[in-house]
């Protein structure tokens, strides 16, 4: 019985984790090439979730005859996955360019721009309240739920897609960044802006490509994070993309295992808090487990001091 | 003689609006918005000698606000009322008068006491990282407060009205107001001393480079605690403040939100710029008002109008400067002690 629960637990922790680890890869590429946290990335998160909703509704003929053949289900939710990811890829991009770009063009002190991309986060936010108000929207059951269970521990097909996805994105983006040219220029970057330049490497193409990567990551986690908990409302993202930046400093920023290693955490310590004390107690000991640690490892778990020169 | 000027222009407002408050010239919305402009002084420019002149960024202000609110008014519900959960008063309700300054001052003690929750890992940390204590912090008071009961968990606490009816009823003058304006001024004369002080140039020494500043001898914990504490604990009266203007408190007033329109005073009225901080919270709380009307709306113009801000003037208002580096004349009414380098 004891074993049933915690495997229980750990199952449910692990796609809560999800969540977090595939919004924290999007803070962790961006930080480890920009050293900007993109403050706007949880509200991002949210515009993906709610593009997906958009887009699946067209798709499923919600919207009378714009959509005249009927797809399968399948196809359906690949289609809307695909498409959310690049419309918000989009999103993010035009963030980069319009706030970020002219920013870093002029030489702006780093603050300047965590200014700008907390109230680009505020923006969307409150766009997107004023814009399509605060009625809250249910997600469309893209497929039907199925729920197994094996000795005594329950688990749907969501679930298991949430977690599996979660890892093949992070071999993928591991892959990408290890492996590829590009992944190597991303790295030089956050190695050395002055000199990157100068080799023939253009900049401002890889800054672009890491948002596309961060962006449409968030996406997927907001279509996926919709399939599972189906209400989407303006603030969704303020909570849980500020989580998911505790997750990627807890593992270390600018590290991609850090960022899959935190998230993962950060659910365990969300889901077994709730399971064990009342629930109202969750956020307190989350964020004091994250005080606690900072204190005493303050670069995270796999993070390295930079250092300093005088 | 000319170093008292500005003091002397300062208490002369004071005594004015208090009178006009007090002779009913001036409506309570009015009333309201210009205890709310003194309340946000105080929280810019304490948000600014972190942010601003020791260059840290922290994102949790209203944290130590939230703080300084619930112990001023749990002290005072409990000494000067009678109340289901505390039992009757401890000390006569007229005792208020006096004993409100204690209390507030007291509030700002426990607000500078959760400061060392940040103070001390910024010993070791600095910049994202420590912006993510001090979100953590400010989290971590949020939900500490949702969590006891006592004090009203989530649905909030209140009751201060009838304190400050209780001072009214002893000496019929808007009490808060002269709080408020008695406390804004103390603010922004401890801080304009404290960063002309030896300390203030410590810390922005630390600013612009820590690890030189240290070989110079410069104490940066010491520097550092001080100046964690001395916002903190300036959040914690204008929190205390606050929940007697309104009367009712409750933790969803203190989120990130309220942190967020802090850190916008701070950078429109520029780092490190006393003036700039007292000049934008008065800027942005009337413009808060002035787009009261648009609703929801208004929370997309504010940030828009700081993105612009950072793109065609990203040092803020007046950056690193102060009003009288930008109108030489103004020296002659502020002593020339107020220019700085």
């Amino acid at each position: 019985m004891f074993y049933q629960e915690l495997i229980q637990n750990l199952l449910n922790a692990l796609q809560w984790g999800s969540f977090y680890a595939l919004i924290a890869l999007g803070y962790t590429l961006v930080y480890g090439v920009l050293l900007l946290i993109n403050f706007a990335h949880g509200d991002i998160f949210m515009v993906g979730s709610y593009i997906g909703f958009f887009v699946a509704t067209l798709l499923l003929g919600q919207y009378a005859g714009l959509m005249p053949v009927h797809l399968p289900p399948l196809l359906v939710f690949l289609l809307t996955l695909f498409i959310t990811m690049i419309l918000t890829a989009g999103v993010g991009v035009t963030l980069e360019r319009v706030a970020y770009r002219p920013l870093r063009r002029k030489g702006a002190s780093r603050l300047y721009v965590v200014i700008t991309a907390l109230m680009c986060g505020l923006l969307l936010e409150n766009g997107n309240l004023a814009l399509l108000g605060a009625n809250r929207r249910s997600f469309p059951e893209l497929f039907t739920k199925t729920v197994y269970t094996i000795g005594g521990v329950t688990f749907s097909n969501v679930k298991i897609l949430v977690i599996i996805t979660t890892i093949l994105v992070f071999v993928l983006l591991e892959t990408i960044v290890r492996k590829t040219k590009i992944g190597m220029a991303m790295r030089a970057i956050s190695y050395d802006r002055m000199a990157v330049p100068l080799m023939g490497i253009p900049i401002d193409t890889v800054i672009v490509f890491t948002f596309i990567l961060g962006s449409s990551m968030a996406a997927l986690a907001g279509v996926l994070f919709a399939i599972s908990y189906p209400v989407l409302e303006p603030y969704m993202g303020a909570l849980v993309g500020w989580k998911a930046f505790i997750a990627a400093v807890l593992g270390g920023i600018g590290e991609i295992r850090g960022a899959l290693v935190g998230g993962f955490l950060l659910g365990f310590v969300e889901i077994f808090v709730a399971a064990s004390f009342p629930s109202t107690l969750r956020d307190l000991i989350a964020f004091s487990v994250l005080l606690i640690f900072l204190s005493f490892k303050p670069t995270g778990i796999f993070g390295v001091a930079r250092a300093t020169k005088i | 003689m000319r170093r008292f000027t500005s003091v002397f222009l300062y208490i002369l407002l004071g005594v004015l609006t208090i009178a006009a408050a007090r002779a009913n010239w001036i409506n309570a919305y009015i009333q309201i918005i210009i205890m709310f402009i003194g309340i946000n002084i105080i929280l810019s420019t304490s948000l600014n000698l972190v942010n601003g002149y020791m260059g840290e960024f922290s994102v949790g202000h209203a944290g130590f606000m939230a703080v300084g609110a619930y112990v001023t008014s749990v002290l005072n519900i409990w000494f000067f009322t009678n109340s289901q959960v505390f039992g009757s008063s401890l000390l006569s309700p007229s005792s208020a008068l006096y004993l409100f300054p204690v209390t507030l001052l007291l509030g700002g003690v426990g607000a500078a006491l959760v400061g060392l929750l940040v103070a001390i890992p910024s010993f070791r940390t600095r910049g994202d990282y420590l912006a993510i204590i001090t979100l953590a912090v400010s989290y971590i008071v949020k939900s500490s407060i949702e969590n006891i009961q006592v004090i009203g968990g989530a649905r909030g606490f209140m009751g201060m009205r009838n304190i400050v009816n209780s001072m009214q009823e002893m000496v019929n003058l808007p009490w808060v107001m002269v709080w408020t304006f008695i406390a804004v001024g103390l603010t922004v004369w401890i801080i304009h001393r404290f960063v002309n002080s030896i300390h203030g140039k410590g810390i922005v020494a630390l600013r612009d480079d820590e690890i030189a500043s240290e070989i110079m001898g410069i104490d940066t914990h010491r520097m550092k605690l001080t100046a964690f504490m001395l916002s903190s604990g300036l959040a914690g009266i204008a929190g205390g403040l606050f929940a007697h203007i309104l009367g009712y408190i409750n933790p969803g007033t203190f989120t990130i939100m309220k942190s967020t329109e802090i850190l916008v005073m701070v950078y429109l009225g520029g780092m490190g710029s006393l003036s700039g901080s007292v000049l934008s919270a008065i800027v942005f709380t009337l413009l808060l008002e002035l787009f009261r009307p648009l609703q929801v709306v208004k929370w997309v113009v504010i940030p828009l109008l700081l993105i612009l801000l950072m793109m065609f003037r990203p040092e803020g208002l007046l950056g690193h400067r102060e009003l009288s580096d930008v109108f030489p004349r103004l020296s002659r009414i502020f002593s020339p002690r107020e220019r700085q380098a």
